[in-house]
């Protein structure tokens, strides 16, 4: 089988932990970090006699979902049990949506980097309860059981295998991340494990129509570890076929230490969940009004915001995705067009995609608490625009406002950073810098041009930066003269 | 003496103060001291908070407080949980679990002021037709000792039969009220599903649990219904409807009912019992009744529809029952594994696993269909047959029971005769009807049951029509001797 031309096949099962007050069948708090079972209601453990009562807001917030991915939303959904032994499951049975599940089939769009688009389908999306947790650390010859978690409602989002790389697949998972945080559905707090994944990866001969034997990789928590799982996973399934041997469908973990997915023990999935409809609840009626209802609190999707930062804004759809990612991202960005003006707004852009975004990923800090907020980054472009600085001064000025957290002004006078503009004093520097390099300037006149640039460099380097970048062009040049040949 | 005086009687006393909850709730606690022991009907007995209990009812009266219940002595069967007291369901698996919070049916009664004075023997986790499947040992029949009485409220039967309190809970999945009720000779009445919220009572199988009452008469029943059914939040199966007033539509008359002879319940019934529900029908037809024969042609379906859906239900109910956070579990356990094992296999007996195998079968992958979905389909059926008879009928007619109470060890070793035991009450369960049970004379010096079934919610008319029948006889006011 070498030298065939594979073809990467990949869903995703995205979990997602629904942003609700209190749990989908009980009153107890979804509060995440309170002290091991202390959130745990009589109904969340268990005990005999209780009965599920469902949580609307927790429909609400399906149904949200639903309308955000344009799929239809089912009139009538049936509850059903998933039966199976676990300690952190303490009815012995998951309830979940199985054959009937609320949200039908949708699809969202991707934009990936190189600009290129591509509609990825969405099958279902299903109501279910989380299970607690096991915990095997720091105890002795036990293991224990934290049931706070238990019953905390999930909308599991299931897509068509439409993604065709491990990148496809990180964009679609990223961008069910911005949708459901747009949505405020899921706070999408992946290391509290709020927003996870399984991903269904298989291979196939490119133009074939059959699907390959799939194997599910279980349980993935950043979209990193989606990207090197499913690469890991591909490359496995192509060896073995190119071996001469055969994919099985399995289940598989993905050990992030050693970078490899690795089967789990069979007894783990030797499951017969013996699904069937849950008597306690009655079948989830939704009706037109309260689909309506819900429809009229949708914010502005990111398809649609990004669109119109593309369109008013002049960015390119990469970009425009970037900056909608999330609202407060989106927020961010509009609030410093609107003070710099519309045809700043690429110039808004870069900074808020470079500066801006690099020091809340190495700090990480929320884009809502950064000491430099809209009207403090729009001072700093202000500056940049109107020639007081140089863009390139603009940025140790962005670093003094984002350590300090003063405003642009203060800084710029303070340092002395304001750009000279001057251009007796700027060519009395040239002067002094065309002295002190005889040899340069004579091999410059010689015709080795790219000297231009050292004696640029030597200004800079002697006014601290200071000197306006377009001037000093200007002025070098006519002192340089024209380099013979 | 009280303790053969109606709850109505037992209330004007109370009003009159010619007596106290508290006098009552001793008389009570010393006819169970005394004649409880070989019946086995009660497992526990709250004397303590019993009399706590009684005291309070009594200064909410000299207060200036009334009501029906304020003050009536009752037994609850050992399915509702109940805050601080043993709840074990029948099962060694519960025999240690103290329930920290009261079911919805024990709170209403409660506050109604009504004063628990124990808890009553069951079938273990209500899974059983003779209350032989108790981890407590039998309950024996007042009527005969030798004799079942009936299951799985069998404890709850033979209290309310014996005297030992005025009224008891019980619930009924597949008979479990009605069957018993019948076997002692007191009146049962399983509301519609629905009408009585689950919310605390351990589960047997979620789609036909419903919570009811055992009373010596329609008129008592009548009482205690009112203050357990109604609107629960706390189970989303529970419907929202008024509760109307039983009691008021008790006296109305009977002329005009249009009351169906199910064909199917006659059909190979015993001469004897045949001839004692055909006297019944002459007593209704006396009263201005119209009668007339309905055929239900899915109705024998029922036992077998039933021994699958309730299976189903009961092995995924039963799973939390794991030795992890309360009830039995083994000594010792070796792993996850063996703990599951060992604690089930200890915590649950034979009838329980029973069940629970039946049910995993018939759920499981390549079965599912041929027999759980089959059962739901069948089920439909029989609904969908009742709903027509109810088109032409007011209520249904016939016997509670094939035979009247069978010995004690008769039929615990096989589990299709005793199955059996159930043919005329399941119908009412699967299609979530309200039936009613009452004494319509005796066969062997075992006394027989009448069974009424009504459409949906159609409570006020079964307790009407079976009150008109007891003004008009008298088999309701025959106690056992010994228990007079």
């Amino acid at each position: 089988m070498t030298g065939v031309d594979w073809e990467v096949v990949i869903g995703l099962e995205i979990h997602a932990q629904l942003a609700t007050r209190s749990k989908i069948f009980s009153g107890a708090s979804t509060a995440y970090g309170a002290p091991p079972n202390t959130q745990a209601s009589l109904v969340d453990l268990a005990y005999p006699g209780v009965l599920p009562v469902l949580n609307a807001e927790a429909v609400r917030m399906a149904v949200k979902f639903g309308l955000g991915v344009g799929a239809a939303v089912a009139h009538r959904s049936v509850f059903a049990r998933k039966n199976y032994f676990y300690p952190d499951l303490p009815k012995g049975y998951q309830i979940s949506q199985y054959e009937h599940p609320v949200v039908g089939r949708g699809s969202l769009r991707i934009v990936l980097e190189d600009g290129s688009e591509k509609i990825i389908g969405i099958t279902r999306a299903h109501l279910e309860e989380d299970a607690g947790k096991s915990l095997h650390e720091g105890l002795a010859h036990a293991s224990g059981i934290d049931l706070n978690r238990a019953g905390t409602p999930l909308l599991e989002i299931v897509s068509e295998p439409d993604m065709r790389s491990a990148r496809e697949a990180v964009a679609y998972m990223k961008k069910i991340h911005t949708l459901v945080r747009y949505l405020e559905i899921c706070d999408g707090n992946m290391q509290e494990g709020s927003f996870r994944c399984d991903a269904n990866v298989s291979v196939r001969p490119r133009g074939s129509d059959k699907f390959g034997t799939r194997a599910e990789i279980k349980n993935l928590n950043s979209f990193r570890f989606v990207e090197k799982a499913v690469q890991y996973e591909v490359a496995r399934q192509i060896e073995l076929l190119e071996s001469g041997g055969k994919v099985i469908q399995e289940t598989r973990l993905y050990d992030s230490d050693r970078n490899e997915t690795r089967p789990m023990r069979s007894k783990e999935e030797a499951n017969d969940y013996r699904y069937f409809p849950d008597p306690d609840l009655l079948p989830l009626e939704i009706d037109d009004s309260f689909i309506r209802a819900v429809r009229a609190t949708l914010p502005e999707l990111p398809d649609d915001k990004a669109t119109r930062f593309a369109r008013d804004f002049g960015l390119s759809a990469y970009d425009a995705g970037v900056l909608s990612a999330s609202r407060e991202l989106g927020n961010y960005f509009e609030a410093v067009v609107a003070a710099t003006g519309t045809p700043h707004a690429k110039l808004a852009a870069n900074w808020i995609m470079g500066e801006l975004s690099g020091a809340l990923n190495r700090d990480a800090v929320e884009i809502t608490a950064a000491k430099v907020g809209p009207k403090e980054l729009s001072g700093l472009l202000a500056r940049i625009n109107d020639g007081t600085i140089s863009g390139k001064i603009g940025k140790e000025v962005f670093e003094a406002m984002w350590s300090t957290g003063a405003a642009a002004d203060a800084i710029i006078e303070s340092k002395g950073l304001k750009q000279i503009t001057d251009a007796g004093a700027i060519e009395a520097v040239i002067d002094a810098v065309i002295a002190a390099n005889p040899r340069q300037l004579a091999d410059y006149r010689a015709g080795k041009d790219k000297l231009f640039g050292f004696f640029v460099g030597q200004v800079m380097k002697a006014t601290g930066g200071k000197a306006n970048p377009a001037q000093l062009n200007e002025l070098l040049k006519a002192r340089l003269g024209a380099a013979d040949a | 003496m009280p303790h053969n005086l109606s709850i109505g009687e037992l209330a004007e006393r109370l009003a009159r103060k010619e007596t106290s909850s508290t006098e009552l709730t001793r008389h009570f606690l010393a006819r169970i001291e005394r004649l409880n022991p070989p019946l086995n009907a009660i497992i526990t007995l709250t004397a303590e908070q019993a009399l706590a209990a009684a005291g309070a009812a009594d200064r909410r009266r000299a207060a200036g407080e009334s009501g029906p219940l304020l003050g009536i002595p009752l037994i609850h069967k050992d399915i509702f949980c109940t805050d601080g007291v043993r709840t074990s369901c029948g099962s060694r698996m519960l025999d240690n679990f103290i329930s920290p919070y009261d079911a919805t049916v024990v709170a209403r009664l409660k506050s109604a002021g009504a004063v628990m004075l124990g808890k009553a023997n069951m079938d273990e986790f209500a899974m059983g037709s003779s209350n032989e499947t108790s981890w407590y040992g039998p309950v024996r029949n007042p009527w005969n000792t030798a004799k079942v009485p009936g299951g799985s409220s069998g404890g709850s039967a033979a209290a309310t039969a014996a005297r030992l309190a005025p009224f008891a809970t019980g619930t009924d999945t597949g008979g479990s009220i009605r069957q018993p009720a019948a076997l002692t000779g007191v009146t049962g009445v399983k509301p519609t599903y629905g009408r009585v919220s689950r919310f605390g009572i351990v589960a047997f199988a979620s789609s036909l649990d419903q919570a009811g009452v055992f009373a010596r008469s329609a008129a008592d029943a009548a009482v205690v219904l009112a203050a357990m059914a109604g609107f629960d939040p706390l189970d989303s199966t529970s419907v929202d409807a008024p509760v109307p007033d039983y009691a008021a539509a008790l006296d109305t008359p009977l002329k005009g009912l249009k009351i169906g002879l199910l064909r199917e319940f006659f059909d190979g019934l015993e001469a004897r019992n045949a001839a004692l529900i055909h006297d019944a029908i002459a007593v209704y037809r006396s009263l201005g009744a119209e009668t007339r024969e309905v055929s239900l042609p899915n109705l024998p379906l029922s036992v077998p529809t039933y021994y699958v859906v309730a299976p189903a239900e009961c092995s995924s109910n039963l799973s939390r029952f794991d030795g992890v956070r309360f009830g039995h579990r083994c000594a010792a356990p070796k792993d996850l594994m063996d703990l599951y094992e060992r604690s089930r296999g200890e915590g649950f007996g034979a009838e329980v696993k029973r069940r629970i195998m039946t049910g995993t079968y018939v759920l499981s992958a390549g079965y599912f269909d041929a027999y759980y979905l089959k059962a739901q389909k069948v089920r439909r059926l029989i609904t969908d047959d009742f709903r027509a008879a109810f088109e032409q009928v007011d209520l249904l007619i016939g016997p509670t029971t094939p035979t009247p109470a069978f010995d004690i060890g008769a039929k615990i070793d096989d589990p299709i005769t005793m199955y059996l035991n159930d043919i005329y009450t399941i119908g009412a369960n699967l299609a979530g009807l309200p039936g009613l049970s009452m004494p319509c004379g005796f066969v062997d010096d075992l006394p027989m049951g009448l069974q009424l079934i009504g459409p949906h919610f159609a409570e006020s008319r079964l307790l009407n029509a079976a009150h008109r029948f007891q003004l008009a006889t008298d088999w309701h006011r025959r106690a056992p001797r010994g228990y007079q």
